[in-house]
C-alpha cells in the first residue's frame, strides 16, 4: 500500500476528483494548505505600503491505494495540474503499513476497496 | 459685474425670494427639507446593493465591491451633474418630447419650476437643488444595479467607461421618456393611447438597470466553473448571508424615500399613504418568496428570501403613488413568487449572481403592468398621468395595461440597444472580462493589489504584528481554560 501526497494548484482540484471517481477512486482527503516552492512571493498593496506573501496556496490531496494502482493516480494528477508554469507543485509516494476501517475493523487491501453500492455505480 | 454670477445660480430667484421681506412660503421649507431628506435616504441604498452585492460574492472579491460602488456614484455625480438632469427634466422641444435640454451643470435655466418638467417635477415648489439630489440618487441606484449580473469577472475600466454613458446619457433619456415628461409619459402617440404610469421608477430606474445588466451579461458570459461541461448550472455560494440581509433591510429603508419621496411634497400629506403601500408591497414580496421557495426546495433558501423583499418593493415603486391598500400586498406576494420562479429559470442558462433579472427585471416589469390593472381613478387623476378611469379593475378598459406594456417594451428596447453597443465596444477595444488566472486568484488580489479579508488569505505569522498567545500575563479577570476536569470534575488522567 502507498500513500500519495500531491501538493498542486487549488483550481486543478475538480478535474482531478472527477477523473479519480470515474476510475474508482472515491476515497481521498483533501487540505487547503501554504508553503513555499520556487515560485515567488506575491507582492500585495496595503494603503500604499507593499508587502511580499511568500506562503502561497496550494492544495494537499492525500490518497491511500495499492501498489499498483499508484501511476493511475499519479498520471491523473500530473495531467490535470500542470500548467508549465512555476509553482505547479509536487507528488509525494509514501510507504504505508496498515489501513484499518474503523467502521468495521477489517484491516488490509480490502479496505482501500470503495463501498460495494458505489462501485457497482462506477 | 455682480449681476452675472448671480444669474447662474442655479436657485438665484428663490435666493432672491428668500432674502427679501417677504421670504419663502412656509411649503417651500416643509417640501425642500421632505425632498433633502429623502434624496438621503435613496443614497443610502448604495450601502444596501453594496452589501447585497458583497454578501453574494466569494470572498475573494469581496473588497472589489467597495472600490466599485465608490467609484461609480462618483462618475455618476459629475455626469448627472453635467448633462443628465438636464437631458432627463429638462425642456425639450415640445411636452411629449424625446429629450430634455435646458439647464447643464444645472445653471442658467431661469424659474426652475418652469425650467424642469413644470407638470410633473415643477409641481413641488422644493428648491431646485433638492430635487436635483434626489434625482440624482435615483441614477445612482440604477446605476449600482446594472452590476449585479457582473460580479466577479468583470474588468473595472468597464465600470467606468460604462457609468459614464449611463449617467450621461441612457438613464437620464430613459427616465425622461418615463417620468421626465418625454413623450412614453405624456403624448399621445399612435402606439399608445394613453401615458405610461410609473410613479417612482419601476421602469424607470429598475428595468432600465437590469435592462443595462442583461446586455452586459450577454457579452460577459457565466463565471467560471457555473456551468458543468454538459451545461448542468453550479451553485457558486455567496461567501456572507448576514451581509445580504444587511443590505436587504438598507435597501428597505432606502425605499421609503424613494417611493414616499417620489410625490416630492410633504404639505398634501400622500407621503404617509405612499410610505404604507410601498411596506406592504416589500412585506408580501417576502412571503411570495417564501411560499415559492418552500414549495420548489423544501427549505427556505435565505437568498431567496432577500430577493422576494427587494422583488416586492420594486413591483410596488411604480404603482405605490396610484393604487389603494388593498392592492399593495396583492403586487408583492405575485412579485415574491415570480422572482423564485424567474431565478429558476434564468439560472439555468445565464449566471446573474445576485439575481438582478429577476428581482430588477421581472418585478419591474409586473409592478408597471400592475398599474395597468389595480390604479384607481381617484389617484390616475390625482397624479394627472395616463387614463383617469384607473385600471383594468376599476375600468373594465384595457387601455392602461396596454400603455404599460408599450411603455416597458419601449424603454427596454432602448436601453438594451444602447447597452449592448457600449458593452460590445468595451469588449472591442479594452476588453470587459479578467483573464482566466484572475478570475481564480480573485478580483481583490489582482486588481486592487489587496483583499478584503486578508486574513482569510494570508498566512497569519507573514502578516505583521501576530503572535501565537499573550507573552505576559493578563490584565484582569480571564476566564480560567475549560480542561476535562472543569467540565467533569474527575481529576485522574483520562486513559489514552
Amino acid at each position: 500500500m502507498k500513500m500519495i501526497v500531491a501538493y498542486v494548484r487549488p483550481e486543478s482540484f475538480e478535474p482531478i476528483r472527477q477523473e479519480l471517481l470515474t476510475a474508482g477512486f472515491p476515497s481521498l482527503t483533501i487540505a487547503e494548505v501554504r508553503g513555499s516552492g520556487r515560485q515567488k512571493g506575491m507582492t500585495e498593496q496595503y494603503r500604499g505600503t507593499e508587502f511580499t506573501i511568500n506562503m502561497r496556496p496550494k492544495l494537499r490531496i492525500e490518497c491511500v491505494v495499492e501498489d499498483g494502482d499508484v501511476q493511475v493516480v499519479t498520471e491523473t494528477v500530473l495531467r490535470n495540474a500542470r500548467t508549465g508554469a512555476v509553482g505547479d507543485g509536487k507528488i509525494f509516494v509514501l510507504p504505508v503499513e496498515e489501513a484499518i476501517r474503523i467502521r468495521t475493523g477489517e484491516y488490509g487491501q480490502e479496505v482501500l476497496q470503495a463501498h460495494e453500492a458505489a462501485e457497482s455505480a462506477v | 459685474m455682480l449681476v452675472l454670477p448671480a444669474l447662474s445660480l442655479a436657485d438665484a430667484q428663490a435666493f432672491e425670494q428668500a432674502t427679501s421681506d417677504e421670504g419663502l412660503a412656509e411649503s417651500v421649507h416643509v417640501n425642500t427639507i421632505w425632498v433633502l431628506v429623502c434624496a438621503v435616504l435613496v443614497l443610502f441604498m448604495q450601502a444596501g446593493f453594496a452589501m447585497l452585492e458583497i454578501g453574494f460574492s466569494r470572498a475573494k472579491n469581496a473588497g472589489s465591491g467597495v472600490a466599485k460602488i465608490l467609484t461609480n456614484l462618483s462618475i455618476a455625480a459629475i455626469c448627472y451633474w453635467a448633462v443628465g438632469f438636464a437631458f432627463a427634466f429638462g425642456t425639450g422641444s415640445s411636452e411629449g418630447d424625446l429629450i430634455g435640454t435646458t439647464g447643464f451643470f444645472l445653471s442658467d435655466f431661469g424659474n426652475a419650476q418652469e425650467a424642469f418638467f413644470p407638470n410633473g417635477l415643477g409641481l413641488s415648489d422644493a428648491i431646485i437643488e433638492s430635487k436635483w439630489l434626489f434625482q440624482f440618487a435615483f441614477c445612482a441606484v440604477s446605476l449600482a444595479i446594472v452590476w449585479g449580473t457582473t460580479l466577479e469577472r468583470i474588468k473595472y475600466s468597464a465600470y467606468v467607461v460604462y457609468a459614464i454613458v449611463f449617467s450621461a446619457i441612457i438613464y437620464p433619456i430613459g427616465s425622461h421618456w418615463v417620468f421626465g415628461g418625454g413623450w412614453l409619459q405624456l403624448g399621445e402617440t399612435a402606439l399608445m393611447p394613453t401615458g405610461i404610469q410609473d410613479f417612482a421608477g419601476s421602469t424607470a430606474v429598475h428595468l432600465i438597470g437590469a435592462t443595462g445588466a442583461l446586455a452586459a451579461l450577454l457579452l460577459l458570459g457565466p463565471r467560471k466553473g457555473k456551468y458543468a461541461a454538459d451545461g448542468t448550472p453550479r451553485a457558486i455560494p455567496g461567501h456572507s448571508m448576514p451581509l445580504v440581509g444587511l443590505g436587504t433591510i438598507i435597501l428597505l429603508i432606502g425605499w421609503f424615500g424613494f417611493n414616499a419621496g417620489s410625490t416630492l411634497n410633504a404639505t398634501d400629506g400622500r407621503f404617509a399613504e405612499v410610505a404604507m403601500i410601498t411596506l406592504l408591497g416589500g412585506t408580501a414580496g417576502v412571503i411570495g418568496a417564501f411560499i415559492a421557495t418552500t414549495l420548489k426546495q423544501k427549505t427556505i433558501d435565505i437568498g431567496m428570501v432577500a430577493n422576494g423583499m427587494i422583488a416586492g418593493l420594486v413591483a410596488i415603486t411604480a404603482p405605490s403613488g396610484y393604487v389603494e391598500l388593498w392592492a399593495a400586498p396583492i403586487i408583492g406576494v405575485v412579485a415574491g413568487l415570480l422572482v423564485v420562479f424567474s431565478m429558476l429559470a434564468i439560472d439555468k442558462r445565464l449566471d446573474d449572481p445576485v439575481g438582478a433579472l429577476s428581482a430588477h427585471g421581472m418585478a419591474g416589469i409586473w409592478g408597471t403592468l400592475s398599474c395597468g390593472l389595480f390604479t384607481a381613478p381617484r389617484l390616475a387623476e390625482f397624479n394627472a398621468f395616463g387614463d383617469p378611469a384607473g385600471g383594468l379593475v376599476y375600468s373594465g378598459s384595457f387601455t392602461q395595461l396596454g400603455a404599460q406594456a408599450m411603455g416597458v417594451l419601449i424603454a427596454f428596447t432602448f436601453v438594451f440597444l444602447m447597452s449592448y453597443g457600449t458593452f460590445f465596444l468595451i469588449k472591442k477595444t479594452i476588453g470587459l472580462r479578467v483573464s482566466d488566472e484572475t478570475e481564480d486568484a480573485g478580483l481583490d488580489v489582482v486588481e486592487h493589489g489587496m483583499y478584503g479579508y486578508p486574513e482569510q488569505f494570508i498566512p497569519a505569522p507573514e502578516i505583521g504584528g501576530h503572535s501565537f498567545g499573550p507573552l505576559v500575563p493578563p490584565r484582569g479577570n480571564v476566564p480560567s481554560p475549560v480542561t476535562p476536569a472543569a467540565i467533569t470534575g474527575r481529576t485522574e488522567e483520562v486513559p489514552a
